[in-house]
């Protein structure tokens, strides 16, 4: 083995190709665009080199600000949510449902598989306040509040966005962590329980300890999904009231692709992945001092 | 340094020279912007292409409609030279769509011209655009198309690059029957407007029906207001620099639609209503008026649309504000969302298919959808009394005006339109609301 991967020929061999495949599709699409950051125009009037002005503008720009605190927001939030959600519904699999998880398990998993645009009609349809009232806004009625315009205001909007991502992701966070958790070995489990710790105080000192890798990783896996997120929000609110509700991502897309300014739109796609490569750097170097601490 | 180190650097010096290359061919990369097309002088230069290609927006079923039709009628001549072949793309997708197109000098024979006026102009200064003055003049076609039409055209596109396959004037459309179990004449002034509006709100009935979702149908009550206290040049002085939205006279207009909405009359939710919504609102009864163009009439004439019938739709003018510079005969007109012609395929055959267009269009949509165009037509018989009035409106307008984003920038015209139904359901201030369209047609 040793004398396979101590041939430089043998490595490229190896590599090579999926080398190749990376730098085709990602490395080159991504100088590209920071590229075109430097630039103004569009297809039609013609693109020119205009250095850092985009950058600059990202500075100075409000919409820039709402957006990114909209998108941080909302991150930090339904990062929150879809992991404690994930990990209570693993705890549940793993210690009350335990062999009989099975069902409920693919039952809570289901709205994964959805198209996300189906499940953006399915909420706007449940908290709908006219022409029909939806679901939400009946069962109000019923108790005497009067129906809510819940798309009329930025505050009831996100948390109708946040809502709907955490029943879409939950389920897939739950798989995700019960995988994790299974892993840990019934002998210690046992040996707590007969040192007397038992509910919180199992989970607190032995399960979560012994999870946190996975947990680590579901976070690492949330916050970057959410800080890109575009789908869900394009297709329930558009990012309304206004631009209330309007992240990062879909400012890029009306940027570049409603407004006609690829180079300010590309501007906004790098202060992203910049943001994106902070937080990930930041999170594992936060993961390896904490297991220095440990050891 | 060690061999390693040697190496290192190496990978990295070709990574830096690669990466600068990028850069440098991303930067210099000219799209389709300094194409010249067939230079865009009306003269059939272009070269035909394989069929009559038309891309229209996908809500629009009209345009395409009559299209197939002349094409098995009056048109049938051209069409056997080169078939019309229609395709559809989402009008949300339309401009984005255009610029792939246009980049890659593949924009089609006839298409419909971006969202905001500013993408068709900046299509014509690149050259990809015809110039319909000089090629409906050289096809002696010009007098079938309306000089009010021409006129409005010049106004928006700064050229005559569009051919009017619509030409709207709006107004308010109301409910003959509602208005008169309630005892309520047509208002004349703004005040009058709002003092019937709260009438029917206490008896049960919306007063208005609008599209929140849309924008549009109430940032035209915005301008519709300027118009008739500032007069008619009201936005003028906004495009050209010298007046912002967030002077008080402008924020004043904001404010009065605003109150409108604070009172709920245009019912629950509005940011969640879409068009056709907002159109059935009315046309089932469930609204008194509804602002509108004449397009509507496509609706107005449908007996499935429309349960109140067409002789209980009446059509009046944006009353004028107690003390205005403007007044009721002034109407905002337009045309739609008019359609183009590629400079690169004008070739013979398409200039065939564009005067034949010209010369039978107005008259086909009249009769086939009921909906005027810019094109000069015979009135059909039978024709309904609503579509009557609004024809001699049309013709004895005596000053047209625009609409609030018809001179603003993209930008600005999707701010606008977004922020609206925050401002009548009060989650944005009539100020907030001026600014953040100020602030995007500042860029």
């Amino acid at each position: 083995m040793d004398r396979v991967l101590g041939d430089k020929r043998a490595i490229m061999a190896l590599v090579g190709p999926a080398l190749l495949v990376y730098t085709a599709v990602m490395l080159i699409p991504v100088l590209w665009s920071a590229g075109y950051s430097l630039s103004t125009g569009n297809a039609i009037s013609g693109i020119h080199f205009t250095g850092f002005a985009n950058i600059r503008h990202l500075f100075t720009d409000p919409d820039v600000r709402s957006a990114l605190w909209f998108t941080v927001r909302y991150a930090v939030v339904l990062t929150a949510g879809q992991v404690l959600a994930g990990y209570l519904l693993a705890l549940l699999y793993v210690f009350v449902l335990k062999r009989a998880s099975g069902l409920i398990r693919t039952l809570i998993f289901f709205p994964v598989v959805l198209p996300t645009v189906a499940v953006a009609l399915l909420f706007q349809q449940m908290f709908e306040v006219a022409p029909v009232t939806g679901p939400v806004n009946s069962l109000l009625n019923a108790v005497g509040i009067g129906a809510v315009d819940w798309f009329g205001t930025p505050g009831r909007a996100f948390w109708v966005i946040i809502i709907m991502d955490i029943w879409r992701s939950m389920g897939f966070y739950g798989v995700l962590l019960f995988a994790g958790l299974v892993e840990i070995p019934d002998e210690i489990i046992e040996s707590a329980r007969l040192e007397g710790a038992s509910g919180w105080r199992l989970v607190r000192h032995i399960v979560l300890p012994l999870s946190f890798p996975v947990l680590l990783s579901s976070i690492i896996f949330s916050i970057n999904g959410t800080l890109k997120v575009f789908d869900s929000i394009l297709a329930l609110t558009n990012g309304g009231p206004g631009n209330a509700t309007t992240p990062l991502t879909l400012y890029m897309f009306q940027t570049s692709f409603s407004y006609g300014e690829y180079g300010y739109g590309a501007a906004i796609a790098l202060l992203l992945t910049v943001i994106c490569l902070a937080v990930t750097v930041g999170l594992f170097r936060w993961s390896r001092v904490d297991d220095t601490a440990e050891v | 340094m060690s061999h390693l180190s040697r190496y290192r650097w190496r990978i990295a010096g070709l990574a830096g020279v690669a990466a600068v290359s990028l850069l440098a061919s991303a930067c210099g990369g000219s799209g389709g912007g300094t194409s010249t097309g067939a230079s865009g002088t009306g003269a059939a230069t272009g070269k035909d292409p394989q069929a009559f290609t038309v891309l229209s927006n996908a809500e629009n079923t009209t345009v395409p409609g009559e299209l197939h039709k002349l094409a098995a009628g009056a048109c049938s001549a051209e069409n056997k030279a080169l078939p019309l072949q229609v395709d559809t793309v989402p009008q949300a997708s339309l401009d984005q769509k255009l610029q792939l197109l246009a980049g890659q000098g593949a924009l089609p024979a006839m298409f419909a011209a971006g969202n905001a006026p500013a993408t068709t102009k900046t299509l014509a200064q690149a050259g990809d655009l015809v110039d319909l003055k000089s090629a409906l003049t050289r096809l002696g076609v010009i007098n079938d198309v309306q000089p009010a039409a021409i006129s409005t055209i010049d106004a928006l596109y700064g050229g005559f690059t569009v051919l009017p396959t619509e030409y709207n004037i709006e107004g308010i459309f109301y409910n003959k029957q509602v208005f008169a179990q309630h005892g309520i004449t047509v208002p004349q002034t703004w005040d009058e407007l709002v003092a019937d509006a709260a009438k029917f709100q206490q008896a049960g009935i919306q007063p208005f029906s609008a599209s929140g979702q849309q924008g549009w149908p109430i940032t035209r009550l915005i301008s519709g207001y300027l118009y008739r206290d500032l007069g008619p040049n009201a936005l003028a002085p906004v495009a050209g620099g010298t007046a912002k939205l967030t002077d008080p006279d402008y924020v004043k207009a904001a404010q009065a639609v605003a109150q409108l909405g604070a009172k709920g009359y245009f019912g629950k939710g509005v940011g969640s209503i879409d068009y056709d919504t907002s159109i059935n609102t009315f046309l089932t009864g469930k609204a008194a008026m509804l602002y509108m163009g004449s397009w509507v009439l496509a609706n107005v004439s449908d007996p499935k649309a429309d349960t109140i019938g067409a002789a209980n739709v009446g059509f009046m003018p944006f009353p004028s504000v107690a003390g205005g510079k403007g007044n009721a005969e002034q109407y905002p007109s337009n045309v739609g969302l008019p359609f183009t012609i590629g400079s690169k395929t004008f070739g013979p055959k398409v200039s065939a298919w564009v005067k034949c267009i010209v010369a039978n269009y107005g008259t086909g949509v009249l009769k086939d959808y009921g909906t005027t165009s810019g094109f000069t037509s015979t009135p059909p018989a039978g024709q309904s009394a609503l579509a009557t009035t609004i024809q001699s409106t049309i013709n004895n307008a005596k000053q047209n005006v625009l609409w609030f984003e018809a001179e603003f920038s993209t930008k600005a015209t999707t701010v606008s339109q977004q922020d609206a139904a925050p401002l009548v359901s009060g989650s944005m201030s009539p100020s907030s609301f001026m600014s953040a369209v100020q602030a995007a047609q500042n860029g």
